[in-house]
C-alpha cells in the first residue's frame, strides 16, 4: 500500500509503457486545449464586459476561421485514432510462443490453471520478461479481466473464448480485477499478479502440487467421453482424426474452410453439426452438459498436444 | 394524433396546416416504428447467419397455407383501406363505414388465423420455454428461430389490435357524421398505419414461412 | 425550482390574464393541454426525481468514504447506483430540457399558440408519471441491481430482482419521450411563424429539433431491446443467453445504439440553451450561426455510427472496433465546433455575467473537459485501461451534470422571470452558480485519476490506495449537494416575494420576449411576424439598456 496521493499505477508490462506515452500526448493535447478555452473566455470575459460606451461589435462568423479549428481538430484526433489503433492492433495479436494460461471466471472468481497443471484461484503468477497468453471464458455472466499494472483489460464472456497477452517487465505484486459488473460480490471478485523472475517461476511451477496437467486430463476424458471410438487414426469415416488439427485450416462439408483454433474446437464439442468437417456425416451428438467449461479447455488442451507431437505418437 | 378531424383546432392557422401536421406526425410515428421492428430484424438477421440449417428447419414446421391466406387477408385489409379513404374524399359517409367494418373485420380474421397457428405450435411443444421440445436439428438454435417467430408475428399481432381498435374509433366519428371531404384526415392517418402494419408482414412472411421452402 | 400553485398575478400585469391565472384547482392543471402548464408539470415531476436520485448518490458517496464495504451491503450499494443511473437517466435528464424549457418554449419561439397536438403532449406527461410510479414501486418493493446498462446474460438470466418491472418503467416512459419528439418535429415543421425560416430559427430550436430526431429514432430500438430482456427473463426464449446459444454481445450492439445517441438527447439541448444565453449576455448574434446550427445536426447524424466505442474490450471484431474508434473521432468535431463559436462569440461582445451567463461559461468549460476526456476512451490502445473504470464514470458527469444539468439550470435561470413572471435574487443565485461549479469539479476531477489508478466502477469495496481521492469526492460531492438545494429554496421563494418581471428582463431578442411575463394562454396577443433574422442585435442597441445594467 502506498502512502499519499497516488497518481499513476505502477507500469509492470511492456504494453504498460505504451499505452502511458499515448496518455500523456492526449493530456498534452487535451491540456492545451481546456486552457485555451479557459483563458480566452477568462480574458474575453474580462476585456469586453458591459459597461457604459461599450458596445457589441456584430460577427457574423468567418469561413476561413471556421474551416481552421476543424481542420487542427480533425488531424489531431486522428493521429490519437492512429496511435490507438496500432496499439490495439498489436495487444491483439499474440506472439507466436507464449506461455499459455487458461482463466476461468464465474460468480465471483478467477479459476486459473497453467500448462503443467497447476491451479489457482484468484492468484496469477507469472514469469517476468516471457509473453504469456491468456485463453479466458466464463462459467456464468460476463466478466472482465483487468489488471492495471498491465494497462490489460478483456471482456471474459460465457460461451465464447477471449484471448489477450502482455509481457511483464517488474516482478512484484499487482491487483486483478473484475472490471465487468457480475452481481452482489462484483467488487470481491479481485485478485493478485504475482511476477516472477524465472528462476523463481520455475521454482514456484515445481513447488506447486499438481494433481493431473490439463493434457492429461483431457486424455482422460477423451477416452472416458468414447471420442476415440470415432476419433482416431483408424475410425474411417465414422469422424476425421484429430491429430495435427490445432491450428489448421478445415474443410467444411457447407463449402468453405475454418482456422482450428480454440474457439472452434469447443464450438465442435458443444455443437458439432454447426460446422461439419468434409466428408463426414453429421453424425456426432453435442457433449453441452455433459462437460464443464474447464473440460472442454482440458480437451482442448489435449487435442493441441496432438498437433505437437506426431500422428498418433503422444495417444497409447 | 388525436387531433386531426373535426373543426379547426386553436392551435392551427388554417385547415390545410391542421391536416399536413396530422399527416407528418404520422409518418414520424411510422419511422419509429421502422425503428423498432428495425432492431428485431437485425437480431433475427445475426441468428439466422449464425444457424441458418436450424433457421431452415424451424421454417419448414411453419404452416406455409395457413401463412399464404393470412396474406392474402392482409392485402385485401389495404384494399379496403384505399376503398375506405377514396369514399372519405367523395363524402360517402356509408361507404366508408362499410369499407372499415370491412377492413376490421379482415384484421380479425387475420388474427383468428393466427391463433389457430399459435395452437398448433403450442401442441407441437415448440413454444420456447420449459417444454420447448425439436426433433431434426440442433435443438437450442431451433429454440431461437421459434422465440423470433414468436416475438415477431406478436408485436406484429399486437400492432394489428391497435389497428382494429384505432379503426374502431374512426367508425365512431363517422357514424356520428365527422368524417366530411374537408376533415377526413383521421381516415387517412389511421390508413397509413395500418398499411404500414401490412408491410411488416410482407416482410414477416417470406423471412419465417418461406425460408425453409427453398431447399 | 416548482411553482404548481398558481401565485397571485403581480400587481404590474393585474388586469391582464396570463396561462398561470387562466384556470385554478387540480382538474384545470391534470386536464391542461397547454404546453406552458404541461413543462411546470414536467417541471414538478422531474424535480422529484432529480432528489430520489441524488438520494442515492449521496449513500453512494457515503460507502466509498471508506475501502471496506461497511455503510450498506453489497446488495444494497449495486441497487443504488443502479437506481441512481436508471432514474437521473431515464426520468431526469432525458426528459429534463425538451420535456421542461422545450416544451415552454418550443411554440413560443417559433411563434405558435401551442405545439401541434396538445392533447398527445399530455399524454406523454401522464405516460411519464406511469413510467416513474412503476420504476419506484420496482425500487420501493426491494429495488433491481442490474446496473442501469441491463447487461444479459446477467439482466436476463442471472438477476433476482425486479428487472421486469424496471425495464416496463423505461418502457412506458420511452413512449413519453418519443412522443415528445414526434410533437416537436411536426410543431418546428409545420407551425412556425409566418416569416420564420428555417435560416431565421433560434439556435435552441435547432437543437430541440436534432434532438428530437435523435429520440425517434434511438428510443424504439431501446424499446424493442428491453422487451426482448423482458421477454427472454418470462420465457427463456435465449436470444441474449449464450447457454441458449443466443449472443449476450448483441444486446450491448442494442443497447448502446440508443445509449449513446441518448448521451446527445442529454446534452443537445443544453447546447441550445447555451447559444441562447452567450447571445444574450453578449449581445450578438451568434458567431457562426449557421456552423453551431448545422452540428446540432452533425452530431445527431453522426452519433448514431459509434455506438461500438463502448465495446472495444467485449470480443467485438478488431475492424468493427477500428470503424467505431474513427467515427467517434469524428463526432468530436462537430462538439469542437460549437465551443470554438462559443468563445467567438464573446469577443468584442458586450459581456454581462449575469447568473445564466455564468451557468452558461461553467457549461462551456465543463463540457470541454468531458467531450476532450472522450478522445481518450475512443482511442482503442488508450480504452483498454480505462474502460469500465472510474475514468469513464468521471468523463460521463462531466457530460451529464457538467454540460447538461448546468445548461438546465442556466436555462430555468434565463427563461425563470418568463416562467413564473419574477425574478429571482441575484446575489444568491451567482452564489450557487459558483458552488455547484466548484463541487461539481472537487466531486469528479479526483475521478480522472482514480479511474487511470485503475479503480473499476460498480465496486462497493476497493483497494486502499484509491481512498484519498475517494475522500475528497465525497467531499466535493457535499457541496456539489448545498449548491443543488440552494436554487431549490430561492426559486419557490422567489414565487412569493420577489420583484415581478418585465416582459424582456434581459433585453434580449426572440419572440418568448416579446409577449408579457408569464405569457398569456395562447402565448401571443396576436401571432407575430418575423421580418429579421434572429439574435438581431443592433449595434448601438446598448444605449437604452445602460440605465437596466447598473
Amino acid at each position: 500500500m502506498k502512502e499519499g496521493l497516488p497518481l499513476f499505477p505502477d507500469a509492470a508490462s511492456t504494453w504498460a509503457r505504451d499505452v502511458d506515452h499515448l496518455y500523456f500526448y492526449l493530456l498534452g493535447v487535451s491540456g492545451f486545449f481546456a486552457l485555451l478555452i479557459c483563458v480566452l473566455i477568462v480574458v474575453f470575459a474580462i476585456r469586453y464586459r458591459r459597461s457604459k460606451g461599450h458596445q457589441a461589435v456584430q460577427i457574423p462568423g468567418n469561413l476561413p476561421l471556421e474551416l481552421f479549428w476543424m481542420g487542427v481538430p480533425l488531424v489531431l484526433a486522428l493521429s490519437m485514432f492512429a496511435w490507438g489503433a496500432k496499439l490495439f492492433v498489436e495487444v491483439s495479436n499474440p506472439p507466436a510462443g507464449a506461455t499459455e494460461i487458461h482463466v476461468v471466471g464465474k460468480q465471483w472468481m478467477w479459476k486459473i490453471q497453467h500448462r503443467g497443471g497447476q491451479r489457482e484461484i484468484d492468484e496469477l503468477h507469472v514469469p517476468l520478461g516471457e509473453p504469456v497468453r491468456l485463453v479466458m471464458i466464463s462459467q456464468d455472466v460476463i466478466h472482465s479481466f483487468f489488471v492495471p499494472a498491465f494497462r490489460l483489460k478483456r471482456d471474459v464472456l460465457p460461451g465464447r473464448y477471449s484471448t489477450t497477452w502482455f509481457q511483464a517487465t517488474r516482478p512484484g505484486t499487482y491487483h486483478l480485477f473484475c472490471a465487468e459488473y457480475c452481481g452482489t460480490k462484483h467488487s470481491h471478485m479481485v485478485g493478485r499478479v504475482h511476477v516472477l523472475e524465472p528462476a523463481e517461476y520455475e521454482r514456484w511451477l515445481a513447488s506447486t502440487p499438481v494433481l493431473e496437467g490439463p493434457v492429461d486430463a483431457g486424455h482422460r476424458l477423451f477416452e472416458a467421453l468414447r471420442c476415440d471410438t470415432c476419433h482416431s487414426p483408424t475410425s474411417g469415416p465414422r469422424g476425421p482424426d484429430l491429430a495435427g488439427l490445432y491450428g489448421r485450416q478445415v474443410a467444411l462439408a457447407g463449402g468453405g474452410t475454418v482456422l482450428a483454433d480454440e474457439g472452434y474446437l469447443r464450438q465442435s464439442i458443444l455443437d458439432p453439426h454447426a460446422l461439419v468437417t468434409e466428408g463426414f456425416e453429421p453424425l456426432m451428438p453435442s457433449y453441452a452438459g455433459q462437460v464443464d467449461e474447464d473440460q472442454v479447455l482440458q480437451l482442448i488442451a489435449y487435442l493441441k498436444s496432438l498437433g505437437a507431437a506426431p500422428a498418433g505418437g503422444s495417444r497409447r | 394524433m388525436s387531433e386531426t378531424g373535426g373543426p379547426l383546432a386553436h392551435q392551427f392557422a388554417d385547415l390545410a396546416q391542421q391536416r399536413e401536421a396530422s399527416t407528418l406526425g404520422m409518418w414520424t410515428f411510422l419511422v419509429t416504428e421502422v425503428m423498432f421492428f428495425g432492431g428485431l430484424f437485425a437480431g433475427y438477421a445475426v441468428y439466422r447467419h449464425a444457424f441458418p440449417a436450424e433457421f431452415m428447419a424451424g421454417s419448414r414446421t411453419l404452416d406455409v397455407l395457413l401463412g399464404s391466406v393470412n396474406t392474402v387477408v392482409l392485402i385485401c385489409s389495404s384494399l379496403t383501406v384505399v376503398l375506405a379513404v377514396h369514399c372519405a374524399q367523395l363524402g360517402q359517409t356509408r361507404a366508408v363505414n362499410a369499407w372499415i367494418v370491412a377492413t376490421m373485420v379482415l384484421g380479425a380474421a387475420f388474427l383468428a388465423i393466427k391463433l389457430v397457428e399459435y395452437g398448433h405450435k403450442w401442441h407441437e411443444n415448440l413454444v420456447p420455454g420449459p417444454g420447448f421440445l425439436f426433433e431434426g436439428a440442433n435443438e437450442t438454435p431451433a429454440r431461437l428461430f421459434f422465440g423470433f417467430y414468436f416475438v415477431m408475428t406478436g408485436m406484429h399481432a399486437v400492432h394489428m389490435v391497435v389497428g382494429i381498435g384505432l379503426w374502431a374509433w374512426v367508425l365512431a366519428r363517422s357514424m356520428r357524421g365527422l368524417v366530411t371531404p374537408e376533415h377526413h384526415s383521421h381516415v387517412e392517418i389511421v390508413g397509413l398505419y395500418w398499411h404500414f402494419v401490412d408491410i411488416v408482414w410482407i416482410f414477416l412472411f417470406p423471412l419465417l414461412y418461406l425460408l425453409g421452402a427453398h431447399e | 425550482m416548482t411553482s404548481q400553485s398558481p401565485s397571485p398575478a403581480p400587481a404590474v400585469h393585474a388586469r391582464r390574464e396570463n396561462y398561470l391565472t387562466a384556470g385554478y384547482g387540480v382538474k384545470s392543471w391534470l386536464l391542461t393541454t397547454d404546453h406552458k402548464r404541461i413543462a411546470l408539470l414536467y417541471l414538478i415531476s422531474i424535480t422529484l426525481f432529480f432528489m430520489i436520485g441524488g438520494f442515492f448518490a449521496v449513500l453512494m458517496r457515503l460507502e466509498l468514504i471508506t475501502p471496506a464495504g461497511d455503510l450498506v451491503k453489497a446488495e444494497t450499494y449495486n441497487k443504488l447506483f443502479t437506481m441512481h443511473g436508471v432514474i437521473m437517466v431515464f426520468f431526469f435528464l432525458i426528459p429534463s430540457i425538451p420535456a421542461t424549457l422545450g416544451n415552454f418554449l418550443v411554440p413560443m419561439m417559433i411563434g405558435a399558440k401551442d405545439l401541434a397536438f396538445p392533447r398527445l403532449n399530455l399524454l406523454s406527461w401522464y405516460l411519464f408519471v406511469l413510467g416513474g410510479v412503476i420504476t419506484l414501486w420496482a425500487v420501493i418493493s426491494g429495488g433491481v441491481d442490474t446496473g442501469w446498462t441491463f447487461y444479459t446474460p446477467y439482466s436476463s438470466v442471472y438477476a433476482n430482482t425486479h428487472v421486469i418491472a424496471t425495464a416496463l418503467g423505461i418502457f412506458i416512459a420511452g413512449f413519453s419521450s418519443i412522443l415528445t419528439g414526434l410533437n416537436f418535429i411536426v410543431t418546428i415543421h409545420k407551425m412556425r411563424a409566418p416569416g420564420l425560416r428555417w435560416s431565421r430559427l433560434p439556435l435552441f430550436i435547432w437543437a430541440m429539433y436534432a434532438t428530437s430526431l435523435v429520440i425517434t429514432l434511438g428510443t424504439p430500438v431501446l424499446a424493442i431491446t428491453i422487451v426482448l430482456v423482458a421477454l427472454e427473463r418470462l420465457f427463456q426464449i435465449g436470444i441474449f443467453d449464450p447457454a441458449l446459444g443466443g449472443d449476450p454481445v448483441l444486446f450491448q450492439h442494442l443497447f448502446w445504439f440508443y445509449s449513446h445517441p441518448a448521451v446527445y438527447i442529454m446534452v443537445l439541448p443544453s447546447m441550445g440553451v447555451v447559444s441562447e444565453i452567450v447571445a444574450a449576455f453578449t449581445r450578438k448574434r451568434p458567431f457562426g450561426y449557421g456552423f453551431i446550427a448545422g452540428s446540432s445536426l452533425a452530431i445527431a447524424v453522426l452519433g448514431f455510427l459509434v455506438w461500438g466505442h463502448h465495446m472495444f474490450v467485449s470480443g467485438q471484431s478488431v475492424y468493427a472496433g477500428l470503424v467505431f474508434s474513427l467515427l467517434s473521432y469524428l463526432v468530436a468535431i462537430p462538439s469542437a465546433v460549437k465551443v470554438f463559436n462559443w468563445t467567438a462569440t464573446l469577443y468584442k461582445g458586450s459581456v454581462s455575467l449575469q447568473t445564466p451567463m455564468l451557468y452558461a461559461l461553467g457549461f462551456i468549460g465543463l463540457f470541454t473537459i468531458g467531450g476532450l476526456t472522450g478522445l481518450f476512451l475512443a482511442c482503442m490502445g488508450l480504452d483498454v485501461h480505462v474502460h469500465d473504470t472510474y475514468f469513464v464514470v468521471a468523463h460521463f458527469h462531466y457530460i451529464m451534470v457538467g454540460g447538461a444539468v448546468m445548461g438546465y439550470l442556466g436555462g430555468i435561470h434565463y427563461w425563470w422571470p418568463k416562467i413564473s413572471g419574477r425574478l429571482y435574487p441575484e446575489f444568491l443565485a451567482k452564489l450557487s452558480a459558483l458552488i455547484l461549479f466548484i463541487g461539481f469539479n472537487l466531486t469528479f476531477f479526483p475521478q480522472f485519476v482514480l479511474g487511470y489508478l485503475g479503480m473499476p466502477r460498480r465496486y462497493h469495496a476497493y483497494a486502499d490506495e484509491f481512498a484519498v481521492l475517494n475522500v475528497m469526492s465525497t467531499a466535493g460531492a457535499s457541496i456539489l449537494g448545498a449548491g443543488y438545494l440552494l436554487p431549490l429554496a430561492y426559486l419557490l421563494w422567489s414565487l412569493k416575494y420577489s420583484k415581478a418581471a418585465e416582459p424582456n428582463p434581459w433585453q434580449a431578442t426572440g419572440l418568448e420576449w416579446k409577449t408579457p411575463s408569464p405569457p398569456p394562454k395562447d402565448n401571443f396577443e396576436q401571432t407575430p411576424v418575423v421580418t429579421h433574422e434572429s439574435y438581431d442585435y443592433l449595434e448601438g442597441a446598448d444605449v437604452a439598456t445602460e440605465a437596466q445594467v447598473v
